[in-house]
């Protein structure tokens, strides 16, 4: 089978969905590549690196259309590209089907195949093809770059000999993927970082990025992000009230907001309001990643930067993994790539749309003639939820005083009662037996206690030369050969020399073999 | 005749054996610890052979020369992955001393009393101290030596098959002849009769038919207990040595004999304990073999097992910030311990936090992993024992499971109905993925279907371990 991919024709796109480099792990699936003339150009691929990669550079779309089985690409088709697909072609591309029924639907009347990239199920065999989140990765990236570019100071502190900078303060509101890498970006430039999230579970995560996570002093249960697949999903009015008075109270230091928060399938929720605007103070950056969805920020102008009278550059643009082309690419067509691994499990350039397969799926728009969007939930949830915890029950001081004294009588009632029956026995032993076999007894019966005084010291890793010790030891029964060994007759000297000769075996085996184990213990 | 000298450097011995004991506390002091161990015996042995033993001194030095040149070969020989087996081995050897010296006793009490007075007071060492005793004494000796004979006897049998199973040489699965435990019982009711038969009479025949009993037991006793309960086993021969020792060391009246045989028999103790415990099973079902039958319909398990080859593998720990390895017997059979260990090493390079977790019942012996591991020169900081890891299983990346079955198990905690239900498991599904190390599909050694295998985040890297181990480590970069 032949996989081609188009060159983008929405306006200032520059990604291609293949590269050279997954054009080569794409014949070892066993696939022909195929590409229309120019169409990595704008990535900066060219089609010679092309051409070396074995991949057959085609004219025009059209002639790539009709050569290829399976078209791969970025954006969503347009209606001219649509038609073009014919019976049994597989499209692999961003879909948005909820967004593009109509699209949807005349792609299922000519009755091809639609693999949305958009819509690959959140589950962790299907990270590698969530082009969703390597996207929003470049676009947190690029936002912080943007910011920078259009930020007249250092990201970090400088003390110098002309003078001491402060360091930028960032805050990033919205900590999903695009926010984590955006923070992850601020902070290695030397920014302050601050990070809010509805989910408070991402706090740690936001965290390990170096960032300080905002708290909203606000008692209300959060809903766990897991129960919606590790989306945000629509906050209360209260909860948004003290979300958006925290933001209030802290826009003034702020030098740096970046917001990419988005909830699926509604317009981005307003956070940074006017007056938050003009709170802030000249110079200032603000980059709405939502901006596509209407923005974050109600003076965002799509795709346009715009500068508020009071010196605030708010960045609207929706293009930020466009514009590291050569990146972007690399990792779109990697994702496309595994995908095709997914759907090809022989390796033999056959695939196998197996309709069973989760993933294969949650990401299939129509398949053989019928529309199969939306999917059925995936089997498995994506992050498994976390527990309710049961806040453990305080106790007052004076239960857990109870509590300990009943746990010390009852110690003191075992250890009595054991003391009084041993002792007991010990006594009613003592009444029959002679006093030559009492004193050993009295040896025997300490010993074994020692024994277990000592034993339970012994730490779990030196069982094993616990045991090859005890066993050299337990050999201290050569003592009795060695006294028997002179005493009589012929079988006795013989079976005396034998124990002898056994015990030998076992005391210098023993330790030595312990001694063999012990010295390869070692500490790091 | 009395021996001050070897009596003082008895309790010298006693305390070099009790600090032996209780250096092993730690890795560090237990290089120390095995020294006063071996002066201690030492000391116990010259003292004796110049005192009480010095009889035959020349024939017992070559003796134990001879039996030091072997003993030496043994240990310096033996593969760290055959520990379970030298142990076994050398308990078996105890045992039968315990036989030898208990017989040789029962000799010598009979040829004392078939002299007269005159002949009694003229004669020395070992025999001159049974010529001293009053009747109940001798009865209380008869006694004494009797149990020595019996517990030696079962340990001897015991140690045998428990080394033949672990060398392999004897399937190692558990295996009953017709009678089962009837056999066991009558057996042991034997012993009883003999026991009383031999307090009134003093014959050799009723103490021979007795050690034929009691071989007997050991034998078919151990032939019922299957491969994954050996360390319970190895634990409580080691037990059975030492309370062997005590009970010869009562019927020679040697103080010595009786403090290590009660050190030795309770540790042993204190082990099988620990052992069982690990297992959540009794001792007793322990010993009478096999796992108790299912208390009802056992869940289900859905899925399937999803296979994955090296460079999966090698991908996910390339990107992976924390590993937890659990290895078990498995690892110990392929010898794949050094190929784990230069894993480790490459992934620690990285900065990777590697850690191993030790079930206590892995492998064929208490600590055996720990051992295998210090061979292939893992630090011994990075091994954590159950109770110290499992709750950091959800925030660990990779989790690698190389050999191990039931201890890793879900079963365990979810199916009540499953018959390892409430053992203590490693809860390795916890980790954001699980790779699996085995031979093929099946299940191990209980024949309990194990869920994590088919679970979503669980991974089967098939083939031997030391192969696919050594397959892997290239990838590593």
């Amino acid at each position: 089978m032949k996989i081609g991919t188009p060159k983008e024709i929405f306006e200032g796109e520059n990604r291609v969905a293949m590269t050279p480099a997954s054009a080569r792990d794409l014949q070892k699936l066993g696939y022909d590549c195929v590409i229309e003339s120019g169409a990595g150009k704008a990535a900066g691929f060219s089609d010679a690196a092309y051409k070396d990669a074995g991949v057959e550079v085609v004219k025009t779309g059209t002639a790539l259309f009709k050569a290829a089985d399976i078209i791969a690409k970025v954006r969503p088709p347009s209606d001219a590209e649509t038609k073009r697909l014919r019976e049994g072609q597989t499209l692999i591309s961003f879909f948005y089907p909820a967004q593009n029924d109509k699209l949807m639907d005349l792609a299922n009347k000519q009755g091809a195949t639609v693999i949305a990239m958009d819509m690959v199920p959140r589950i962790s065999r299907a990270q590698k093809m969530d082009a969703l989140s390597s996207m929003a990765n470049i676009a947190g990236y690029r936002a912080v770059i943007e910011a920078s570019n259009n930020f007249g100071r250092f990201f970090t502190g400088q003390i110098t000999a002309a003078g001491k900078v402060p360091p930028a303060k960032v805050l990033v509101v919205g900590a999903g993927v695009a926010g984590l890498a955006a923070i992850g970006t601020a902070t290695s430039l030397g920014a302050v970082t601050y990070a809010f999230d509805v989910r408070p579970e991402v706090a740690e995560q936001v965290e390990s990025m170096g960032a300080e996570f905002v708290f909203l002093d606000f008692k209300e249960e959060q809903q766990d992000g897991a129960a919606t697949g590790g989306y945000a999903s629509v906050s209360s009015p209260e909860f948004a009230a003290a979300q958006l008075a925290k933001f209030r109270e802290i826009a003034p230091d702020m030098d740096i907001v970046i917001t990419t928060a988005l909830i699926p399938g509604r317009d981005a929720p307003e956070l940074w309001t006017k007056d938050m605007v003009e709170s802030m103070k000249p110079g200032s950056v603000i980059i709405d990643l939502a901006a596509e969805r209407g923005g974050n920020c109600k003076l965002t102008v799509m795709d346009e930067k715009v500068v508020t009278e009071n010196g605030v550059t708010i960045i609207g643009y929706t293009d930020f993994p466009s514009r590291m082309a050569a990146q972007s690419s690399t990792l779109y067509s990697t994702n496309i790539r595994h995908m095709m691994t997914d759907l090809t499990p022989a390796k033999d350039g056959v695939p196998v749309h197996n309709m069973e397969d989760d993933v294969i799926r949650g990401a299939t728009a129509t398949h053989a003639g019928e529309v199969t969007f939306p999917p059925p939930k995936p089997k498995i949830a994506a992050i498994a939820a976390a527990p309710k915890k049961a806040a453990p029950k305080e106790l007052t001081a004076e239960e857990k005083r109870a509590a300990e004294t009943a746990a010390f009588k009852l110690q003191t009632r075992n250890q009595v009662s054991m003391l009084a029956i041993g002792g007991a026995l010990l006594l009613a032993i003592g009444l029959v037996a002679p006093a030559s076999f009492m004193q050993h007894f009295i040896v025997f019966v300490l010993s074994v206690f020692i024994g277990f005084q000592v034993i339970w010291g012994v730490a779990h890793s030196l069982h094993t030369p616990l045991m090859a010790v005890t066993n050299a030891i337990s050999s201290i029964i050569i003592l009795g050969a060695l006294v028997q060994i002179g005493s009589g007759s012929f079988l006795v000297i013989i079976l005396a020399a034998l124990a002898v000769f056994m015990t030998g075996i076992n005391i210098f085996g023993g330790f030595l073999v312990t001694r063999r184990m012990l010295a390869m213990f070692q500490k790091s | 005749m009395e021996f001050g000298f070897t009596t003082a450097a008895y309790v010298v011995a006693a305390v070099l054996f009790i600090l032996s004991l209780g250096g092993l506390s730690g890795q560090e002091s237990a290089k120390r610890a095995v020294w006063y161990g071996i002066v201690g015996m030492g000391l116990a042995v010259a003292a004796t052979l110049v005192g009480p033993g010095a009889g035959y001194w020349f024939l017992s030095l070559l003796m134990i020369i001879g039996g030091g040149i072997i003993g030496h070969q043994l240990a310096t020989k033996v593969q760290m992955t055959q520990m379970p087996e030298l142990v076994a081995a050398m308990h078996s050897l105890v045992g039968l001393a315990a036989v030898f010296v208990g017989y040789i006793a029962h000799f010598e009490l009979n040829r004392v009393f078939g002299m007269g007075m005159g002949s009694r007071n003229a004669l020395e060492g070992f025999a001159a101290m049974l010529a001293h005793k009053s009747g109940v004494e001798i009865a209380i000796l008869r006694v004494e030596l009797f149990l020595g004979v019996f517990i030696g006897a079962i340990t001897f049998t015991g140690s045998v098959i428990a080394y033949g199973k672990l060398a392999g040489r004897v399937n190692s699965a558990a295996q009953k002849l017709p009678g089962g435990h009837f056999l066991n019982i009558a057996a042991a009711a034997i012993a009883v009769l003999t026991l009383v038969w031999y307090f009134n009479t003093g014959g050799f025949l009723p103490l021979f038919i007795m050690t034929l009993a009691a071989l007997f037991i050991g034998y078919h006793l151990i032939m019922g207990i299957g491969g994954a309960d050996m360390p319970v086993v190895v634990s409580m021969l080691n037990s059975y040595s030492g309370w062997a020792a005590a009970a010869i060391g009562f019927s020679l009246g040697n103080d010595l004999l009786i403090v290590v045989g009660a050190l030795v028999g309770s540790s042993g103790a204190i082990l099988s304990y620990i052992m069982c415990k690990a297992m959540n099973r009794s001792f007793v079902s322990v010993i009478l073999g096999g796992f108790g039958g299912p208390a009802g319909e056992q869940m289900a398990v859905e899925g399937e097992q999803i296979a994955i080859d090296s460079d999966g593998v090698a991908t996910a720990l390339n990107e992976a910030d924390s590993v937890i390895i659990i290895p078990g017997y498995g690892m110990a059979v392929a010898q794949a311990q050094s190929s784990v260990a230069e894993l480790v090493r490459k992934l620690r390079a990285q900065g990777k936090n590697v850690r191993f977790a030790i079930h206590p019942v892995a492998g064929r012996l208490p600590g055996h992993m720990n051992v295998l591991l210090a061979e292939a020169k893992v630090p011994y900081d990075i091994v954590m024992e159950m109770d110290e890891i499992n709750e950091d299983f959800p925030t660990t990346d990779v989790a690698i499971v190389i050999g191990s079955n039931d201890i890793v198990n879900p079963a365990a905690q979810d199916d009540p109905n499953s018959p390892i239900a409430g053992m203590p498991v490693l809860e390795c599904w916890k980790a954001k993925q699980v790779f699996v190390s085995k031979r093929g599909q099946g299940t191990g050694y209980s024949g309990i279907e194990n869920p994590l295998f088919y679970k979503e985040n669980t991974r089967m890297f098939y083939g031997d371990a030391k192969k696919s181990l050594d397959e892997l480590l290239p990838k590593i970069d």
